[in-house]
């Protein structure tokens, strides 16, 4: 998964991308501001020292654990297209932050469980990603940002014959 | 749509060691008959042929579930010559047919083989036949035999000299390995046609089995393919935006029915492989795929939700209006026509499973055929009397048979782990053709 041209973006471009989001408005500034404890200097692996001045994200949002676009998988109900509830915000945010970001490209894979035929769970995949794609439309996403593919059942995220693993499986990718 | 691109395919190789298939019969019908299948006397010098011609037309009858095959060291007597037989050695064991043969040296690795099929309480011949061979068709014959003896005894063709497609897979996402492969109907002499680490979809064999349509991945979006079996060449038919699937050759083996989504949303299309016309066949907003061509190739039979859930509808294949077939159920899908036309075998939902229906188009009902939970795929032996479909075991996908009244269930597993799915059972071909 690569990430195209974006690197940095101020403190405004973030909230931009974010701003349709009740849930999360002014949280990720907050905790990111908090600082993590830097106790233990030695090395977490995790490379977010630094780089931040009052409490603003410098890096790409789509990297950033607090933001809604740090989430990339939409899960779905069984034989079920529409975005639901809890992940309107998901894609909203993805969304608003294509709008703020007219060079970036997704793709969005669709994906189904194993239950059923497999070309028709190819559609079923399709029709996700699709309800996926349309959201964004609405929102003013330009259509060659988007570009969509199903797997329907050939590409499951987990294995196994049961309700947890289909669960998982039912979904949407969002890859920049 | 632009000129079709013909290209050789690299990954042509032969894979023995890892795939390949084992059958065995886990419930076989009340009442098989019979038979005992005499090891074929060699002729000549030195070691002989190196298949056991016998053996191979025995597994083939004992596979079908039609046949109780009377082993060898039960045998009171193996002749090679009905001159030789004595009916009384067969009648006392309670054999009602017996096949004796030969194998001779016929010429540098060159055969001819023997046979003759007798009813033992009549003590009659009921067939006789010599078949000139070579030590690499020796199991191919082996399957001819078979497949004499099956249509004497039960009146209907056999399928045993028959291939089979099927995509295995192996590991796990992100680093997988998936492969479309044809092995002979027994599941001896399985070959890799295509390997790819991107999902492989949906082959479909042409009329004169010399060809598969396929879907892969490989460019990270689906387009379907033509593909030489035996020479590996092939050529790119349709990678339109969305989705390419689901191809099913016409029964002329001149045209590919597909589903493609470039107009929106899944919808059945026909494309002439000369001319390369393509025809849309259902215009709806409903996921319309899996295509299905009718034997005599003036009807297709699809998938559609257009009513809510998944069920087979038909339209012709030259276009027009569109009718329901299925009705009982909320789950119908993946329809194939039996190849007399009289039924359509298709996957159905029972309860929380994913069972094989057979659909009678006579009484209009639909028979459940398999016990799985997740089975899918059905396609017929070209004789009608089998279909081989997807299933799941203990998490791995597997293959099954089921012959078409319910009795007889075969279990088809991979030897060497990984999941075997999507069969398709290959027409018969000209090769298959008896010489008499």
């Amino acid at each position: 998964m690569k990430l195209k041209k974006v690197s940095m973006f101020p403190l405004l471009m973030l909230m931009l991308a974010i701003g349709g989001c009740s849930s999360m408005s002014g949280s990720s500034g907050k905790q990111d501001g908090g600082g993590a404890p830097v106790s233990d200097a030695g090395m977490a692996g995790a490379a977010t020292a630094g780089a931040r001045e009052g409490g603003s994200w410098n890096g790409n949002p789509l990297d950033d654990p607090n933001s809604l676009v740090s989430t990339r998988i939409i899960y779905f109900d069984y034989d079920s297209a529409s975005v639901r509830e809890d992940y309107r915000d998901v894609v909203i945010a993805h969304g608003a932050y294509l709008v703020a970001n007219p060079t970036v490209v997704v793709t969005v894979e669709g994906h189904a469980d194993e239950r059923g035929s497999r070309e028709y769970n190819i559609g079923l995949g399709e029709r996700r990603a699709d309800s996926v794609r349309r959201l964004m439309l609405s929102q003013g996403v330009a259509e060659h940002q988007i570009t969509t593919v199903s797997f329907g059942e050939e590409r499951p995220l987990v294995a196994g014959s049961d309700e947890a693993a289909w669960a998982q499986n039912r979904r949407v990718e969002l890859l920049y | 749509m632009k000129q079709f691109l013909a290209f050789l395919l690299i990954g042509v190789m032969q894979s023995q060691a890892w795939g390949a298939l084992t059958i065995e019969i886990t419930e076989g019908a009340a009442g098989a008959l019979p038979i005992a299948v005499v090891p074929f006397a060699f002729q000549g010098g030195g070691s002989g042929p190196g298949e056991d011609v016998a053996q191979v037309i025995s597994d083939d009858l004992a596979r079908s579930g039609r046949f109780k095959v009377l082993p060898r060291e039960d045998m009171l007597a193996r002749p090679s010559n009905g001159s030789d037989v004595v009916f009384r050695d067969w009648k006392v064991l309670g054999m009602e047919n017996l096949l004796v043969g030969s194998v001779q040296p016929n010429g540098t690795g060159a055969y001819l083989i023997r046979f003759q099929l007798f009813d033992v309480f009549k003590g009659a011949q009921l067939a006789a036949f010599s078949i000139p061979t070579t030590e690499r068709d020796l199991r191919i014959t082996a399957h001819r035999i078979a497949d004499i003896v099956f249509e004497k005894l039960t009146g209907q063709r056999g399928a045993f000299a028959t291939r089979i497609a099927y995509v295995t897979a192996m590991g796990v996402a992100g680093a997988q390995q998936v492969a479309l492969k044809i092995a002979d109907a027994d599941g001896y002499n399985a070959q890799t046609i295509v390997n790819s680490a991107d999902p492989l979809m949906s082959p479909s064999w042409s009329p004169d089995g010399r060809k598969l349509a396929y879907v892969s991945f490989e460019r990270g979006k689906p387009a379907i393919y033509v593909q030489e079996v035996f020479t590996g060449v092939r050529y790119k038919v349709a990678a339109y935006p969305g989705i390419n699937g689901a191809p099913a050759w016409s029964p002329d083996g001149r045209r590919l029915a597909l589903t493609l989504s470039k107009d929106g949303n899944p919808d059945i299309y026909v494309l002439d492989l000369n001319t390369k016309v393509l025809q849309r066949l259902t215009d709806h907003y409903a996921i319309d795929t899996e295509p299905a061509w009718s034997p005599d190739g003036r009807a297709i039979a699809f998938t559609s939700d257009r009513g809510g859930k998944p069920q087979i509808y038909e339209v012709q294949s030259t276009g027009g209006r569109v009718r329901r077939l299925t009705f009982e159920g909320t789950y119908n899908a993946r329809a194939s026509y039996s190849p007399d036309g009289k039924s359509l075998a298709l996957v159905t939902r029972v309860g929380a499973d994913y069972r094989i229906g057979l659909l009678n188009f006579n009484t209009g009902s639909l028979s459940i055929l398999s016990r799985g939970h997740l089975d899918e795929s059905p396609s017929f032996a070209p004789n009608g009397g089998v279909i081989i479909y997807a299933t799941k075991s203990s998490g791995k996908g597997e293959l099954a048979a089921v012959s078409v009244d319910g009795r007889v269930h075969q279990r088809l597993a991979l030897q060497g782990g990984g999941d075997i799915r999507e069969p398709v059972w290959s027409p018969y071909t000209d090769s298959n053709r008896r010489d008499k």
